[in-house]
């Protein structure tokens, strides 16, 4: 079954505890939003990284989309806290 | 002369001026970031998505390309660890003219500000640490060069 890397940085990644794990692909229609919200009910710190959406950003495959976009076929998704470089 | 660079060492501001002038169109303009010691701050931590950084920031140069007349474009964004009084980022921008020179001087900062992925974590003297949050003007200044 093909795989879904699941990157983590900043905050959330302090809060989770850990930068990375590898996940089924979800199934067709899933978005980034759905697999936050599934990863959310899960112990440990999931729920405070990754329980108030509107705090969080991603990426898939390395490019910026809304949290409403299919996960669809990407190999990489990434959460963290809106940027703040510059 | 690359035009993108995320590294973690320092740079030479002047001597990438020096760089830009040689493009010859007469007309340089330039942003350096700096880390402000406000709040007795030990030291700035810049995380960063090393696979889709630097990649990230060659679209956001592209994107100054296609809207302004330009001759160069260097952009340099560190990572790391950084102490205050040292740089973080450095634009620069070369053109004939000097309002695209400053306009896409300005585009690129705001740009990098909210559309590339770095995130700062401030140290304090008391082993106390927090995330910089993103200013709402941030996102706004950068929705306002939307075309």
């Amino acid at each position: 079954m093909a795989k879904l890397d699941i990157l983590y940085f900043a905050w959330v990644r302090e809060i989770i505890g850990c930068d990375s794990e590898q996940v089924d692909q979800p199934p067709a229609g899933v978005t980034v939003a759905d697999l936050i919200e599934q990863l959310a009910a899960r112990d440990g710190g999931y729920g405070q990284a990754l329980g108030d959406q509107l705090r969080l950003r991603a990426a898939l495959d390395q490019r910026f989309v809304p949290l409403d976009s299919l996960v669809g076929e990407a190999l990489e998704l990434a959460i963290f806290p809106p940027v703040t470089g510059g | 002369m690359s035009r993108v660079s995320i590294q973690e060492e320092g740079f030479d501001a002047g001597a990438e001026l020096a760089l830009l002038e040689a493009a010859g169109g007469g007309a340089v303009a330039s942003f350096t970031g700096v880390v402000r010691g406000e709040n007795d701050l030990v030291a700035l931590e810049l995380h960063h998505y090393p696979a889709m950084t630097a990649a990230q920031v060659e679209r956001i140069v592209d994107e100054a390309m296609d809207r302004w007349p330009l001759l160069g474009v260097r952009v340099i964004h560190r990572f790391g660890r950084l102490k205050p009084g040292e740089h973080i980022v450095f634009v620069g921008t070369a053109s004939r003219h000097r309002s695209a020179a400053l306009e896409s001087c300005a585009f690129l900062i705001d740009w990098l500000k909210s559309e590339a992925p770095f995130w700062k974590k401030e140290y304090f003297p008391d082993g106390g640490a927090n995330w910089v949050e993103a200013r709402v003007e941030d996102e706004a200044k950068a929705r306002g060069w939307t075309r």
